[in-house]
């Protein structure tokens, strides 16, 4: 029990040390300080996973939830209360040991990445508040619990993204991504309340119990109960997954995840790969039973807009220059096959591929994108900047990040045996049994995605002009070079992004808590595979050396990668609604309205008042004996009017 | 534990300034003073805790009652309960957060603690009030000094807004007395006619109850900003001096909630019913509404006088919403909206001691310049925003789960707009932290300007430190409102049932 509240109790510790006393008296040890606590973290959360695993948590062959700490914090009713506890499951110890791992793999590359800055310590304590928040949402036993630290992962995220405070576009972006997700989750609020008011508990074990037991009143209660034709469930579930959506970064709220690159490439890492985005995928998960038991078509919406964004989002990286952004759209893709595959799940057995696919997604793609940010990040602390046309020809200069970048590319793409074809495979293989155009569409955005990444990889390392190779020789005397903790968080990352896909994951995650068997048919690999080729190919073709090739084809597109290059023109439609409705339309008339009618009317009243007693300025007598008179008469036959008045009603 | 001490102290306090010299024996003097009243809270808030263990049902505690108006059966009869002493504890904080801000006050400085310590004194008096007379009395003592505090200590157009929050103030004050008179003439008893727990424990005609309950309602609540009575807030706050903007909108508003629930709702929950649909309709409208005219402000003290409107309309939403947790909601809303403010007023004061201008747009890079000041700022904003961890958040998430508990469509209408205040709140508050704390730094002058100062930053540790243990641990301050609350919620279903 003790050693998994210290899971969330270190980083929390970090955090207020470092934050209170950290620029005055910690300084540089700040970094030390969130480090250790981040390995102890880590050291526990494996502990607990392993003891989990292998040890109790299995029973009679299923893996079931523990409660090890549970506390009262808030009581609204005798029945809603908000709890806040650490609940141990099979996804919730999978998550502990992803994010404690790669905010530690994050903490120590940052030792390297940020030394020298002068907000140093603030940078740890607020990487600290991020790894707590995420946590205490990973371990949420109730349902308010994950509404608490799903608003505390927010505002961790607005202020790493905004951590160079001095420029104007960290703070549009952080600003940005924590309005975003705070209307997202508006309809996480809304949704816990439809959700609550049926169940009559918060608890996530008491909701998915009551709600997934067609016999019971309380489901039957919120099953009939409707609103503009749609069920209170299906409006509860749809609402939850709005603010799912909004952390994820799902298709049309995604618009702030491009933007938040605007913070330290290590924090981008962060958010990717272990937190925030995935926050919204665990909380389906997390709700899985309820979704599909009793609504499958809440999940029907989670897999079209799941399959929508993993498309919408690997068509725009195709065109982006800035290597931030293409990684960032790609999470936002590779986070829609997460969720696309929850939504083709069913509950249960064989059936239940997808939900286990998922997870095995999630903790895969933790590792191979924050590997892919990392090494951004040392390419970015290299040439000094961020854009693609800057870059070309730094295989020779960064060897190494050659290497593990080159790794995590295949890991995405899906090339066996990389980490990413094995979870890859189980999510398309979900996607064919159950839903057909699903798997279509995925299958062709594997193949661009392998596609759009080797482009980023061979307009980094290759693609060289003769000019450049000259800049860099340069350069290198005098960019710093990558530390020591920077190349060994790298390489060990790339070996996870090797080995990960090996782990039987099936074993331990599975939608009803039976070992599910994974299996890997190599007839049906060979379709994504062989597009997957194909697309690195195609890359190859176009960006291996420097041409006009890629030029002409995208002018031969014309308006279409005009379209493709503007992100469909998304923020434009977005700045249009915020601007001018809402700013204009609503904002400012309320304003007006205020000032002018509302208070208006009160100073037409007072004026009247002031004309009328300056006709009756006679009276002034100035004797305040008078006055105090006058004024209890006035009371008095108010009173004596009230009175007659109510002897008439 | 004899509650005439916390009238006795600010009185003795101010009594003491009268006759103090110079420039630096008042504050101290008034420093010492709201020390001990933070002391004397403390004290109360313990001697509650073992009382109740005692004698969990008795309602009221520390009873005292003299007669004062024997023939017209007026009574000095004072005496507390969870919901009092946490408005006192509130009370205390600001205060003394109040004067520390206002150390190095130069105009006046004896009238000014003088002012300041007697409005305290007055509020600790309305808040242990039993009896009506009493507490109209005492809410009377909490106005009128204000009216001097921004006339002559005040900033902008501040006679204009003295005289109008005067103004509005009084009119609150004259229909909540003849709302108290209308009572009085229909008790069972004469000798009962102000007496709050007298007329507690009758069942007053239902007709008399809806023609006076508005009289109550609509008075006590122009002093928590009810729309379209708000008018006087923006004005007020943004013309006073930085202790009176505290105040104002820290314990002052409060009044009018404690009001509301303590006086109208309490004594006549059939009307309170009856109207609950009107008062939960203009909640909505003022936590919405206030929340978009707040977007638009350009003007710190403006933007939190205004968000301040929008902060009220939970305390008179979860009132109207007549269910346990909406109530016990709007009472943790009251505290926690009045140490937000006052913190929030506090920041902004600081900021324009130093740059001379409350103009969003001229600021700008503060958090380079004054690092502290501005996490101050920062926090009472994100406090302001309802994020977890801060009071904001265990108020609103009370006042919405409470308020989703009434099934009709008219209120889960009015819950889900104030639900989505949640988000413009969002949009104020990081739009105006990110034009003046972060950026560039708009002015080369503001590269001297110092951080706070010793007294400042007590100040602002003060309040955060109780935001921060309702935040964090809402269980202490639930469990201390929670029998007041259930005291107030028996009242009401003995005669009404809801749903």
């Amino acid at each position: 029990m003790s050693s998994s509240v210290l899971i969330l109790l270190l980083p929390f510790i970090s955090f207020v040390v470092s934050g209170i006393w950290g620029r005055k008296y910690l300084k540089n040890f700040s970094g030390i300080l969130g480090t250790v606590c981040m390995l102890v973290s880590f050291i526990l959360a494996a502990s607990v996973a392993y003891n989990y695993f292998f040890v109790t948590g299995r029973v009679g062959g299923q893996y079931l939830g523990t409660i090890p700490f549970e506390m009262n914090w808030l009581r609204f009713t005798n029945e809603l209360s908000i709890n806040i506890g650490i609940l141990i499951d099979p996804i919730s110890v999978m998550m502990l040991l992803v994010v404690t791992f790669i905010s530690l793999m994050v903490h120590v590359y940052s030792l390297g990445y940020m030394k020298g800055e002068e907000r140093y310590a603030t940078y740890y304590s607020f990487l600290s508040l991020f790894t707590f928040s995420m946590l205490g949402l990973v371990v949420a036993t109730n349902i308010f619990q994950t509404y608490v630290f799903w608003e505390l992962v927010g505002v961790s995220s607005f202020l790493l993204i905004g951590f160079y405070f001095q420029k104007a576009s960290a703070v549009a972006a952080s600003k940005k991504a924590f309005i975003v997700t705070r209307f997202a989750d508006l309809g996480f609020l809304a949704g816990i309340l439809v959700l609550s008011y049926y169940s009559g508990s918060l608890d996530f074990k008491e909701i998915i119990a009551r709600y997934t037991d067609p016999a019971n009143p309380h489901l039957q209660a919120i099953a009939t109960a409707s609103f503009g034709g749609v069920s209170a469930l299906s409006w509860a579930l749809t609402l939850i997954f709005i603010g799912g959506a909004g952390k994820s970064a799902m298709f049309p709220l995604h618009i702030w995840l491009p933007d938040a690159m605007e913070g330290p490439t290590p924090v981008s890492a962060l958010i990717h790969a272990a937190t925030m985005v995935v926050a919204g995928v665990y909380l389906v998960a997390r709700l899985f039973p309820v979704y599909a038991i009793s609504c499958p078509a809440a999940l029907h919406v989670v897999a079209i807009v799941g399959v929508i964004s993993a498309a919408f989002a690997a068509l725009i990286a195709c065109t982006q220059t800035d290597i931030k952004r293409v990684l960032a759209y790609s999470t936002m893709s590779q986070i829609g096959f997460m969720m696309f595959a929850l939504g083709v799940s069913k509950y249960g057995g064989e059936e239940g591929l997808g939900y286990m696919a998922s997870m095995f997604h999630l903790f895969t793609h933790a590792v191979f994108k924050a590997l892919l940010f990392l090494c951004a990040g040392t390419i970015i602390h290299h040439v000094h900047s961020n854009e693609l046309k800057d870059m070309g020809g730094l295989r020779k200069s960064m060897p190494l990040t050659h290497i593990t970048f080159l790794l995590a590319c295949l890991a995405i793409a899906g090339i066996p045996p990389f980490a990413g074809f094995f979870s890859k495979e189980e999510i398309l293989s979900a996607a064919f049994q159950h839903d057909p155009v699903i798997y279509w569409a995925a299958i062709a955005t594997a193949a661009l995605t392998s596609f759009y990444m080797f482009r980023l990889f061979f307009m980094t390392f290759y693609y060289d002009g003769e000019k450049k190779a000259e800049a860099h020789g340069h350069d290198d005397h005098s960019a710093g070079h990558s530390s020591i903790a920077m190349t060994g968080v790298q390489v060990v990352l790339a070996i996870g992004a090797v080995v990960a896909g090996f782990v039987p994951f099936g074993q331990f995650v599975s939608s009803d808590g039976f070992a599910l068997p994974t299996h890997i048919d190599i007839s049906f690999s060979v379709l994504p595979v062989s597009l997957s080729i194909g697309g690195i190919l195609l890359a190859m073709f176009f960006f291996y050396k420097k041409s006009d090739k890629a030029i002409r084809i995208s002018e031969g597109l014309g308006s279409v990668f005009v379209t493709l290059k503007h992100k469909f023109y998304i923020d434009e439609i977005y700045a249009f609604v915020t601007k001018k409705i809402i700013f204009n339309l609503i904002a400012a008339p309320a304003a007006w309205i205020d000032k002018n009618i509302v208070d208006g009317m009160m100073n037409t009243f007072a004026k009247a008042t002031e004309v009328f007693s300056f006709s009756l300025s006679g009276w002034q007598s100035g004797k305040v004996q008078s006055y105090a008179a006058w004024f209890l008469a006035g009371v008095l036959s108010l009173v004596l009017i009230s009175l007659y008045l109510l002897q008439l009603l | 534990m004899n509650l005439g001490l916390l009238l006795l102290v600010p009185l003795l306090t101010a009594a003491a300034i009268a006759f103090s010299k110079g420039k630096n024996m008042p504050r101290v003097i008034a420093l010492g003073g709201a020390f001990v009243q933070l002391l004397l809270c403390v004290v109360l808030l313990f001697a509650y805790r073992t009382a109740h263990q005692v004698a969990p049902a008795q309602g009221m505690y520390f009873e005292t009652s003299y007669p004062w108006f024997a023939s017209l059966g007026i009574n000095y009869h004072t005496g507390v309960d969870g919901i009092s002493i946490a408005m006192m504890l509130l009370t205390a904080c600001v205060v003394l957060a109040g004067i520390l801000v206002s150390w190095n006050m130069e105009k006046q400085v004896k009238e000014f603690f003088f002012l300041l310590t007697i409005l305290s004194g007055g509020a600790y008096g309305f808040f242990m009030a039993l009896d009506l007379f009493l507490l109209f009395f005492f809410l009377e003592v909490a106005v009128i000094p204000k009216y001097l505090l921004i006339g002559i200590w005040g900033s902008g157009k501040k006679e204009y807004s003295a005289n109008k929050l005067a103004l509005m103030l009084m009119g609150g004050s004259a229909l909540v007395l003849v709302g108290m008179l209308g009572l009085y003439y229909h008790s069972a008893t004469p000798a009962d006619g102000f007496s709050l727990t007298n007329l507690g424990k009758q069942q007053i005609p239902l007709d008399v109850q809806l023609f006076f309950f508005p009289f109550l309602f609509v008075g006590f609540g122009i002093f928590t900003a009810l729309f379209p009575f708000h008018t006087w807030v923006p004005d007020g706050h943004s013309s006073a001096p930085t202790a009176a903007s505290m105040f104002l909108a820290g314990i002052s508003m409060k009044l009018g909630g404690y009001g509301c629930l303590r006086v109208a709702a309490f004594l006549m929950p059939e009307a309170a019913h009856f109207y609950s649909g009107y008062i939960v309709a203009l909640a909505a409208i003022a936590i919405l509404y206030g929340a978009f005219a707040t977007m638009m402000q350009t003007d710190l003290k403006y933007m939190n006088a205004y968000s301040s409107v929008s902060h009220c309309g939970f305390v008179l939403l979860g009132i109207g919403m007549l269910t346990p947790s909406a109530i016990s909601g709007a009472v943790i809303q009251m505290v926690s909206h009045g140490l937000m403010t006052a913190l929030f007023f506090a920041a902004i004061g600081m900021i324009y001691e130093r740059t001379h201008t409350r103009t969003i747009k001229e600021l700008g890079g503060l958090l380079k310049i004054m690092p502290f000041i501005s996490t101050v700022f920062f926090i009472a904003g994100l406090c302001s925003l309802g994020l977890p961890g801060f009071s904001g958040f265990v108020a609103e998430m009370t006042v919405f789960v409470g308020s989703w508990q009434r099934p009709e469509e008219m209120y889960r209408v009015a819950t889900i707009v104030a639900c989505m205040s949640i988000v413009v709140t969002a949009v104020y508050i990081l739009r105006a932290t990110g034009m003046s704390l972060m950026g560039t730094i708009k002015n080369k002058a503001y590269e001297e300007l110092k951080d706070a100062t010793w007294n400042e930053k007590v100040a602002a540790v003060v309040l955060i430190g109780a935001i921060l243990v309702i935040g964090i641990t809402p269980f202490y301050l639930t469990h201390l409102i929670d029998p007041g609350t259930n005291q107030i919620m028996e009242n009401i279903n003995r005669y009404i049932s809801l749903n």
